[in-house]
């Protein structure tokens, strides 16, 4: 009896109190997720819209026309795109388009994300014989009306005729399907389309809180040349305006280093014809992995590094042309490899004749040399891109570095592009942390993941209602936060254990506790059934 | 008529050099990568794996020799044996025995080293979840258009690597840590070689796209070693990284060979074992891979056709004297470690965790012995009916 009682309270013992405190013990510690939000992102619908303004010259519309333009129309294009209509009249009374362009521009400062469309007559010289829009550099376009529309036509055609035109220009100046969709190419699998958005896609640098930019100066020669080159003053100068309009992108930081004895990786051949040496473009591949070993790069942080070297040939192989596929020398001796940076060559040769005492002390042209340097970073930085359509009339780069309409449309991808990967990681992230139950998931991790989604559903309600600026700065947020918790250094799955391992684990540990309690529990049972059926075999 | 042919036959060759020129370009930007890393791991330690450290250290240099720069290869090697007290030939690391070629060579960084080469370490490289002190040598900051090379060697068996002598890596382990790295596109196409025991079995769980796998022997076979070297006294070369660095050694940067040509390195006549690979997985034709796309480190090129028109002139950069004289940046160190906190920190409450071990065999002894004697006082007593006074 007195067994009996001391097994029955051992059991109870392990079952009430043993099986629960192993069972809290050997859980891992899972802060709460905002799982539900987290799959209400994951069907991302994205919705942009920008604000355009057409203002009609005199001429376009005649004046009874001018009381019945509607003043606001919207428009939704396809499904991702949609758009803001504005119109009204004005007069235009200037010659040259690049003057319009500045003076149009004093008339309403446009906010960022939006575009002022100037419709002139047919008939206006303003714009040349085969342009029919002219995009400035702030965020207007000038838009000649087509001829079919001079005759008898009524308002609707007016506006019909115009639509698809101004749909157009803003395809080219804020964004279109496929940038759009190349800025998605994170979620959305790119189709292989034709190389040029392959080439496109592959060449900018990808969105990033940060980015290094070096300039290096090699010279193979130090013998024959000593130069001398203002990098401070033409970074000051000629980069530093560009860097300063995309500070609401990335942070840039700048550095420079000269290099002697560093040699190209390939051999120059000697051209006759033109007395020159030449590297066609085959070769230019090989040229940038023996000199990248000797670049150095900021150990410190792990931003992406923008490469621009400036080589100035040593004087036995001066100088020296790069020639492209068609053996045509390249006009700014500069090429550049996609995601990595640039190289220019510079040749010195002319600056000293052959009775020149060595070392030469020369001085570079930084302002040639920045401007091959800035197109460059332009194609790399993602604000350059593909051709504008026929008959149009893009203004040539600004001192500035960029135009505000190329920014604007940097941003929206940017902003689409960043949002798009933010997703991917937090959905990613929380499909990793349901499917790998052993993960311990800290407070700070949770947090992280929670500020990661509200910046994202901010930014989206941002993009939205047009607002560019802050959709950009919440989506860096969106970014910043969700990488963060991604990459989290604690959140590593060491703890992969096969069922036969938690076997061979628990078994020796708890078999021989258990065999004793089970057997003693099963003696119990046996004798009561036993003493039953005693009691029935006497009662018989 | 000799001139129609002349013309036709001209016009031909023009035609052809012109497609020519076009699917150059287009194999430029067929493969995808912008650029190129390699993480190379040998997994073993102890004097008598000399032959691992010196297949890693060959596969190194290949990749070096064919562009992949220092900074983009993370070379893992568990232990020194160029360094080794029972290296009779200090500071080398031979592949081949009359000790032909030094794979140690003279440039070689080596990012983890001796214990540093962990199965946490390894995992942590490949998914980026590193500490924020790691340097940046020692990170893979791959991106969305970069090839991996991953090299792994090391004893092996079926499922698992061998770490050290004390740990291991599971064929599901390292699926998962492709998967992490495909989510968050750390990779566009990842090679996995594997020069290790039943080194398929290692390929066998991958389930993410893009990865291709070379295995050096199949599942239930063992890979063996090349040969000894008797002046060195320890075997130098596994035999099927010792054909593919031969293989290796014929590829230069322009080489057009491609991976139909890597499969057949190392027949079963040659390494007794039969090497394995596995495509199912990977987008494109193998044919179309070039071994360069992951050995070497070609990079694609454009030409600079733009250029902006700068006329600003520079302006001069002011020193701005305060108080006539110029105004010193300091500097100074970051705090590398946080001394006052460590030597005032208090002492952790460590989470409690139930007995283990001794303690439960020493709980299940007790447990023991008791019914023991309670089922002996039972049979001792029980049996007897009890004691009745009449």
């Amino acid at each position: 009896m007195r067994g009996q009682l001391a097994a029955l309270s051992i059991a109870a013992v392990v079952i009430l109190i043993g099986v629960p405190l192993w069972w809290r013990t050997t859980e891992t510690y899972r802060a709460w997720l905002p799982v539900s939000q987290i799959q209400e992102l994951a069907n991302l619908q994205l919705q942009l819209s920008a604000d355009v303004e057409v203002v009609f010259a005199r001429g376009t519309v005649t004046p009874e026309q001018q009381k019945k333009v509607p003043l606001t129309l919207t428009q939704d294009d396809e499904h991702v795109v949609d758009g803001d209509l504005r119109t009204t009249i004005c007069d235009l009374m200037v010659t040259k388009y690049e003057e319009a362009d500045l003076s149009l521009h004093t008339l309403s400062e446009s906010p960022c994300g939006s575009l002022v469309v100037y419709v002139i007559p047919e008939s206006s010289s303003l714009l040349p014989e085969d342009v029919d829009v002219y995009v400035g550099q702030r965020r207007t376009a000038l838009l000649r009306i087509g001829a079919q529309t001079r005759v008898g036509r009524t308002l609707e055609q007016l506006l019909s005729h115009l639509e698809p035109r101004v749909k157009q220009v803003l395809q080219v100046m804020s964004f279109s399907h496929t940038d759009i969709t190349a800025a998605l190419s994170d979620r959305v699998r790119l189709s292989p389309g034709n190389k040029e958005s392959i080439a496109d896609s592959m060449r900018a640098f990808k969105s990033s809180p940060g980015y290094e930019i070096t300039f290096s100066l090699l010279n193979p020669d130090p013998k024959s040349h000593r130069l001398h080159w203002d990098i401070e003053g033409a970074v000051q100068t000629y980069i530093q305006p560009l860097l300063r309009k995309l500070a609401p992108l990335a942070n840039f930081s700048i550095d420079s280093q000269t290099l002697y004895y560093a040699m190209l990786g390939v051999n120059p051949r000697f051209d006759s014809s033109r007395s020159a040496y030449t590297l066609n473009s085959d070769s230019l591949a090989h040229v940038i992995n023996p000199v990248e070993a000797r670049l150095g790069s900021n150990a410190a942080s792990s931003n992406p590094v923008l490469n621009f070297l400036l080589y100035v040939p040593d004087a036995h192989h001066s100088p020296l042309h790069i020639n492209d596929h068609k053996k045509q020398e390249v006009p700014s001796n500069a090429f550049h490899s996609p995601r990595w940076g640039g190289i220019m060559v510079y040749n010195v040769n002319d600056f000293y004749g052959p009775e020149a005492a060595f070392p030469v002390d020369i001085n570079i042209d930084m302002a040639k040399v920045m401007g091959v340097f800035l197109a460059q970073l332009r194609l790399l930085l993602g604000v350059q891109s593909s051709a504008p359509p026929p008959r149009f009339l893009v203004a040539p780069c600004s001192s500035a570095g960029i135009a505000d309409w190329e920014l604007d449309r940097l941003m929206w991808s940017r902003s689409v592009e960043n949002i798009a990967t933010a997703t991917t990681t937090i959905t990613s992230l929380a499909q990793l942390l349901d499917q790998i139950g052993n993960i311990v998931i800290n407070d700070n991790i949770a947090q992280q993941v929670s500020s990661a989604v509200t910046s994202l559903q901010l930014a989206v309600a941002e993009l939205e209602s047009g607002n560019l600026r802050f959709a950009l700065q919440y989506s860096k947020e969106a970014i910043l936060a969700s990488e963060r918790a991604f990459f989290d250094p604690s959140l590593l799955h060491l703890l992969y254990f096969p069922d036969d391992q938690k076997f061979a684990i628990y078994i020796p540990l708890f078999l021989p506790m258990c065999v004793p309690i089970l057997l003693s529990l099963l003696k119990i049972v046996s004798d009561a059934r036993q003493r039953r059926r005693e009691k029935h075999a006497k009662a018989d | 008529m000799k001139i129609l042919t002349l013309w036709s036959l001209f016009s031909t060759y023009l035609l052809a050099s012109s497609l020519n020129i076009e699917n150059h370009a287009a194999q430029f930007f067929s493969s995808g990568h912008t650029n190129n890393w390699a993480v190379l791991v040998c997994t073993s330690r102890f004097w008598f794996n000399y032959r691992h450290v010196a297949n890693t250290l060959s596969v190194y240099r290949s990749v070096k020799r064919l562009g992949i720069p220092d900074s983009h290869i993370v070379l893992m090697l568990a232990d020194d044996m160029a360094c080794n007290h029972r290296n009779p030939k200090p500071a080398t690391v031979f592949s081949h025995k009359n000790m032909e070629l030094n794979v140690y060579g003279d440039d070689v960084e080596v990012d983890y080293r001796g214990y540093e080469v962990t199965v946490e370490n390894f995992l942590r490289v490949l998914t980026g979840r590193l500490p924020p002190s790691t340097p940046r040598s020692k990170r893979l900051l791959s991106d969305d258009r970069s090839n991996i090379l991953i090299y792994l060697t090391g004893h092996g068996g079926n499922g698992f690597l061998k770490f050290q002598d004390s740990e291991e890596i599971s064929n599901v382990e390292l699926a998962d840590a492709f998967e992490q790295m495909w989510q968050k596109r750390r990779y566009n196409e990842l090679l996995f070689i594997i020069d290790t025991c039943q080194g398929a079995s290692m390929y066998e769980r991958f389930y993410s796209p893009n990865l291709m796998a070379l295995a050096s022997s199949q599942v239930g076979e063992d890979s063996l070693s090349h040969q000894p070297d008797l002046a060195i006294g320890v075997h130098l070369m596994d035999r099927y990284t010792f054909y593919l660095l031969e293989f290796l050694e014929d590829i230069h940067p322009a080489s057009k060979t491609n991976m139909n040509d890597l499969f057949k390195v190392c027949p079963k006549s040659q390494c007794v074992s039969t090497p394995g690979h596995r495509t199912d997985l990977f987008l494109r034709d193998p044919g179309s891979v070039l071994i360069t796309d992951f050995f070497g480190s070609v990079r694609k090129v454009e030409i600079t056709m733009e250029t902006i028109n700068l006329t600003d002139p520079i302006e001069q950069v002011e020193q701005s004297p305060v108080n006539g004289e110029l105004q010193k940046e300091r500097n100074s160190y970051v705090d590398q470690l946080p001394v006052s906190e460590i030597i005032h920190q208090k002492p952790k409450q460590r989470d409690w965790h139930p007995p283990d071990g001794f303690i439960l065999g020493l709980w299940t002894l007790i447990l023991l012995v008791f019914f023991k004697t309670l089922a002996f006082q039972e049979t001792a007593v029980g049996s007897k009916p009890p004691y009745r006074v009449q």
